[in-house]
C-alpha cells in the first residue's frame, strides 16, 4: 500500500505551509512599509519643520511654509461631529434591531443599514454637495444660528453666513456613513448578552429600557466603546466625502459653519498637483499624521473588542 | 495467551476463551489534555478480526483511547499520550510514525456523519486516491466494491454523481463507514458511530459492524450497553481514565468480576 | 407607587420611540440617496452612456473608458488580492493555533481593514508610480488589491473556523496530507462564503476613489493600457461633479447610479448566496 506517491506529501505539506506562512507574513510586511515609506517620504518637511508642523496653521504652496494644523484640527473636528450626531443613532438603531423589530423586519431593516455602508463614500460626497448643502444653507444653518448660535459660549460654534458646505455638512454627512459601522457591531455585541440574563430583569419587572440600561450596556460596555473607536477610525479617514463637502479652505475659524480642510481631503486635492519636494513631502507626512492617529484609534477599537471576547469566554 | 482468564483479566490482555492473534497491543498509556490526566496506566490487546468494544459513562476516555490509535489527537497542540501502543510491531507513539500512513492502515468513523463536500463517488475515490493509482475502471469497481460493503450500493448506485451531504443521516453515516473500508485499512476505528442515528439506520449499521469483522479487525466506542453485547467479541468498561475490566463479551456482561461494572451494566450507575 | 411606575412607564415608551425614531432616521437617508440617485442619473442613461468617451466640457459623450477601466482595475486588484488573502486566511485558521505570527498579523489585518484607502493610495505612490516615474493602471490596480487583501483573510478565515473539526478529523482519519486537507475538504465546505467575501471586496473596490487619485489618475481617451493611466468611474465621476459644466455634472450622476447599483448588486448577491449555502 505505501507507494512512491507518498514521500512527497510530506514535502508537499511543508511546502504548502510556508507559502501560506509567507503570505501571512507579507500582511505584516505590508504595515511596516507603509510606515516606513510614509517616514522616508516625510523626511524633508520634518528637517525643515520639525515639531513646528504640527502647531502651525499656515500653508502656502507659494512660499513653501506648511503647518498641518488646520488640517488636524479639520479631521478631528469633522469626526467629532460625526460621533456626537452617529452614536445615539447607532445606539438607537441598535437597540431597534434586538429589543423592539419584530422578528420578520430584523433581517431587511438589518440588510437596509449594512447597504448603507455598502454606498460608496463619493455617492455620498456627490449627495452632500448637490443636495444636502443647499437645504443646510437655506434651512437648517439659518435656523442653528438664530437658536444655538444665539447661545453664549457655545454660540461661537455656530456663526457666519450659512454656507452649506463647511465643517458642519462635513460632519454631519460622516455621521451618516459611519452609523451604519457603529450600530451593526453594538446589534452584534448586543446579541452576545445571554438571554436569561435579560429574562431574569424581565422578572423582576424591569421594562425594556431599563433592562438595555441596566443590563445590556453595562454587559456590552466594552464592545459597544470598541465599536465606536471603529466608527472613529472610520471617519478620521473618509476621504472622498470630506473632500466634497469641506470647502478645502486652510484656515482656522470659531465657528463649524466655516469652511475648513482635513488630512485626507488635502491629501485628495492636492497631492496631485504638488510640485517641488517640501509641498510633497508636506502631504506625505500629513498622511503619515493620519495613519498614525487611525492606527492608534483602531488598535484601541481592536483591543477593547478583544477584551470583550476573553470575557465572553471566561463568563460561560 | 492461555492464562487464566482472571489474570487476563487484571493484565488486560484478551483473554483466552476465544483466542485470537492481538492487532494492537497498548501498555501503560497514561493521557493528557494539558495538565489534566485522561488515561491513567491503560493496558489491553486488541484481537485481530474481531470487535472490541469500549464502554463507560461519559469523560471516561473511551474516545480519548481510541483516539490515540491512530494518534487523531496530534492535531491538538495541547494533548500528549505516554507509553506504548505498539499495531504491527512498531510503537505508534514514537514521534518517527508517519502518521498519514499510519492514519491509512487505521480507519475511523465518527460521532457524526462527516461527509466530505463533493459527490458520493468522489467521497469515496479521494481516500482511494491518496495511495494508489487506479484506471477509471478500477477505481469504479472501488467505488462499488466499498458502498456494497457498506451495504450502500443499492441505494446510491443511481446517484454516485449527487453530492454526499444530500443523502439521510443513516446514508451519510454508511457512506463514512464506506470510505473508511475503502482504502483496504487494517483497522477500523468506530466512535459512537450510531449516536446520531435512528434505530433503523443504526440496525443497519450493527448489522454491517458483524460483516465487516471477517475482514477487519474494530474497535467500537459505545454508549449503549445493548449495542456493545450484540456486536462485540470482547468489552472493556472504562471509568474515570481507567481500564475497570476488560474481557470477553459474554463474561463481561454476565458474570462481571468487579462491582463497579456491575453496578453500571445493570444500570444502578451511569 | 403610582407616580414612580408611570414615570418609569414613560421613559419606557419615550426611550424606545426615539429607538424607532433613530431606525426612521437611517432608513430614511438610505432611500433619500437612492432616490436622488435615481432621479437624477436616470435621464442620463443612454446608449451614448455605454459607446462614447469620456467628452471634453460643452461636447456630448459617454463614459465607455472609464466603465472598462473599473472592470479591469478592479479585476486585477481581486485576481491579485485573492489568492494572497486566502492562503494567508488558511495560514491564520488552519496552522495559527501556536506562535506568535498569527494572532500579530490577525490585529495588523483588522487594522488594515480599516485604515484611511487614501493612505494606500499614498503608500502605492510612494513605492511604485514615483519609482516608476508615471501613473499608471498597474498602481491603482495594487492599491486596489491592497483593499482586497484584508477583506478576503478576514472572511477566509472566518469561514474556515465555521468548519466543525469532525470534518478534518474525518479526513486525516483517511491517512491525507493536511494540505490536501484543508484544499480539498476544509476549503471546498466553505467555498460559497469565501466567494461571498470575495465579492463584498469587489462591492467595496469598485466605488473607492481615494486610492486610485495617485495611482491610476484618469485618461480622457480610450486606453486599455494597464502600463499607462487608465479612465475609471470613481475619478471620473469626482473629476466631473465638482466641475462648474451641468453635461460633466450630468454624466457624474449617471456613473454614481451606474457604481451603486453595481455595488448594492453585488451586497445582495454575496448575502443571497451566503444565506443559501452557509455551512452546515
Amino acid at each position: 500500500m505505501p507507494d512512491p506517491k507518498h514521500s512527497g506529501a510530506l514535502l508537499q505539506d511543508v511546502v504548502f505551509r510556508w507559502i501560506a506562512r509567507a503570505f501571512a507574513f507579507l500582511v505584516l510586511a505590508i504595515l511596516l512599509a507603509i510606515i516606513v515609506s510614509l517616514i522616508y517620504g516625510s523626511l524633508p518637511a520634518m528637517q525643515r519643520f520639525g515639531f513646528g508642523f504640527l502647531v502651525d496653521s499656515e500653508w502656502n504652496p507659494v512660499t513653501e511654509k506648511f503647518g498641518a494644523l488646520v488640517p488636524i484640527v479639520g479631521t478631528l473636528v469633522t469626526s467629532t461631529i460625526a460621533l456626537v450626531i452617529g452614536v445615539p443613532v447607532s445606539f438607537g438603531i441598535a437597540l431597534f434591531l434586538t429589543e423592539l423589530s419584530p422578528p420578520w423586519l430584523k433581517r431587511p431593516l438589518g440588510t437596509a443599514i449594512e447597504l448603507l455602508a455598502a454606498i460608496p463614500s463619493i455617492i455620498y460626497g456627490m449627495w452632500g454637495l448637490f443636495v444636502l448643502a443647499p437645504l443646510f444653507a437655506d434651512h437648517v444653518q439659518p435656523w442653528l444660528i438664530h437658536t444655538i448660535g444665539a447661545a453664549p459660549i457655545i454660540g461661537a460654534l455656530f456663526k457666519l453666513p450659512p454656507q452649506g458646505i463647511g465643517v458642519f455638512t462635513a460632519g454631519f454627512v460622516l455621521a451618516i456613513m459611519v452609523i451604519p459601522f457603529i450600530a451593526s457591531v453594538v446589534r452584534d455585541v448586543f446579541e452576545v448578552v445571554p438571554p436569561v440574563l435579560k429574562e431574569s430583569a424581565y422578572g423582576i419587572g424591569c421594562t425594556t429600557w431599563e433592562v438595555v440600561r441596566n443590563i445590556v450596556l453595562p454587559y456590552t460596555r466594552v464592545g459597544v466603546i470598541g465599536a465606536i473607536m471603529l466608527g472613529l477610525g472610520r471617519a478620521l479617514g473618509e476621504t472622498m466625502a470630506v473632500t466634497f463637502l469641506i470647502g478645502n479652505a486652510h484656515q482656522l475659524s470659531a465657528s463649524i459653519l466655516a469652511p475648513g480642510n482635513s488630512i485626507a481631503s488635502a491629501l485628495a486635492n492636492e497631492f496631485t498637483e504638488a510640485v517641488g519636494d517640501v509641498y510633497t513631502s508636506a502631504l506625505i507626512q500629513l498622511g503619515l499624521i493620519l495613519f498614525v492617529i487611525t492606527f492608534v484609534v483602531l488598535a484601541l477599537a481592536k483591543l477593547l473588542l478583544l477584551q470583550l471576547a476573553k470575557g465572553e469566554g471566561r463568563r460561560t | 495467551m492461555n492464562l487464566d482468564i482472571a489474570a487476563s483479566r487484571r493484565e488486560g490482555a484478551a483473554p483466552g476463551k476465544h483466542a485470537a492473534a492481538m492487532k494492537i497491543a497498548v501498555r501503560h498509556l497514561d493521557f493528557f489534555y494539558g495538565n489534566f490526566q485522561a488515561l491513567k496506566d491503560i493496558n489491553l490487546d486488541v484481537a485481530q478480526r474481531r470487535v472490541t468494544a469500549f464502554i463507560g459513562p461519559s469523560g471516561c476516555g473511551k474516545s480519548t483511547l481510541l483516539r490515540t490509535f491512530n494518534r487523531m489527537y496530534s492535531l491538538y497542540p495541547a494533548q500528549r499520550a505516554t507509553g506504548e501502543i505498539v499495531f504491527n510491531g512498531r510503537n505508534v507513539l514514537d514521534s518517527g510514525v508517519d502518521l498519514n500512513l499510519l492514519r491509512a492502515r487505521v480507519g475511523m468513523v465518527f460521532q457524526k456523519p462527516t461527509p466530505f463536500p463533493m459527490s458520493i463517488y468522489d467521497n469515496i475515490a479521494f481516500g482511494v486516491r491518496l495511495y494508489e493509482k487506479l484506471s477509471q475502471r478500477e477505481m469504479d469497481e472501488r467505488v462499488e466494491w466499498a458502498l456494497i460493503k457498506a451495504a450502500m450500493w443499492d441505494e446510491s448506485k443511481d446517484k454516485l454523481k449527487q453530492s454526499g451531504m444530500a443523502l439521510s443521516g443513516g446514508q451519510q453515516q454508511r457512506l463514512c463507514i464506506a470510505r473508511a473500508v475503502s482504502v483496504k485499512p487494517e483497522v477500523l476505528l468506530l466512535d459512537e458511530p450510531t449516536s446520531a442515528l435512528d434505530p433503523i439506520s443504526t440496525a443497519k449499521i450493527e448489522e454491517l459492524i458483524s460483516e465487516l469483522k471477517n475482514d477487519y479487525t474494530i474497535a467500537i466506542v459505545t454508549h449503549n450497553m445493548q449495542q456493545a453485547a450484540r456486536v462485540s467479541d470482547y468489552t472493556a468498561y472504562m471509568y474515570l481514565g481507567e481500564l475497570i475490566e476488560f474481557g470477553a463479551t459474554d463474561e463481561i456482561f454476565l458474570r462481571p468480576n468487579r462491582k463497579e461494572t456491575e453496578d453500571y451494566i445493570t444500570g444502578r450507575f451511569g | 407607587m403610582g407616580s414612580l411606575y408611570s414615570r418609569r412607564v414613560f421613559v419606557n415608551r419615550f426611550n424606545l420611540a426615539m429607538s424607532l425614531l433613530t431606525m426612521a432616521f437611517g432608513l430614511a437617508f438610505l432611500f433619500w440617496i437612492l432616490t436622488t440617485l435615481f432621479l437624477a442619473g436616470f435621464h442620463a442613461f443612454s446608449t451614448d452612456l455605454f459607446t462614447q468617451m469620456t467628452p471634453p466640457p460643452g461636447s456630448k459623450g459617454g463614459l465607455l473608458n472609464a466603465i472598462v477601466g473599473s472592470l479591469l482595475m478592479a479585476a486585477a486588484g481581486t485576481l491579485i488580492g485573492t489568492p494572497v488573502g486566502i492562503f494567508a486566511g488558511i495560514y491564520l485558521a488552519e496552522y495559527g493555533s501556536r506562535g506568535w505570527l498569527a494572532p500579530c498579523t490577525r490585529f495588523i489585518n483588522d487594522i488594515l481593514l480599516s485604515a484611511p484607502s487614501i493612505v494606500i493610495g499614498l503608500f502605492i505612490y510612494e513605492v511604485f508610480v514615483f519609482k516608476v516615474g508615471h501613473f499608471s493602471a498597474w498602481a491603482g490596480s495594487l492599491a486596489l488589491a491592497l483593499i482586497v487583501i484584508p477583506v478576503v483573510i478576514r472572511t477566509t478565515e472566518n469561514m474556515l473556523r465555521l468548519v466543525p473539526d469532525s470534518l478534518r478529523e474525518a479526513a486525516v482519519a483517511l491517512g491525507t496530507p493536511q494540505w490536501k486537507v484543508i484544499v480539498m475538504v476544509t476549503l471546498r465546505s466553505v467555498r460559497a462564503g469565501i466567494i461571498t467575501g470575495v465579492l463584498l471586496a469587489v462591492a467595496r473596490i469598485s466605488g473607492e476613489t481615494a486610492p486610485l487619485l495617485f495611482t491610476a489618475l484618469n485618461n480622457q481617451f480610450w486606453s486599455v493600457d494597464l502600463n499607462a493611466p487608465m479612465a475609471n468611474l470613481p475619478v471620473v465621476i469626482f473629476q466631473f461633479a465638482m466641475s462648474p459644466y451641468a453635461d460633466w455634472q450630468t454624466l457624474a450622476w449617471a456613473g454614481s447610479l451606474l457604481i451603486t447599483i453595481a455595488v448594492l448588486a453585488l451586497n445582495v448577491i454575496a448575502r443571497t448566496l451566503f444565506r443559501q449555502a452557509a455551512p452546515k
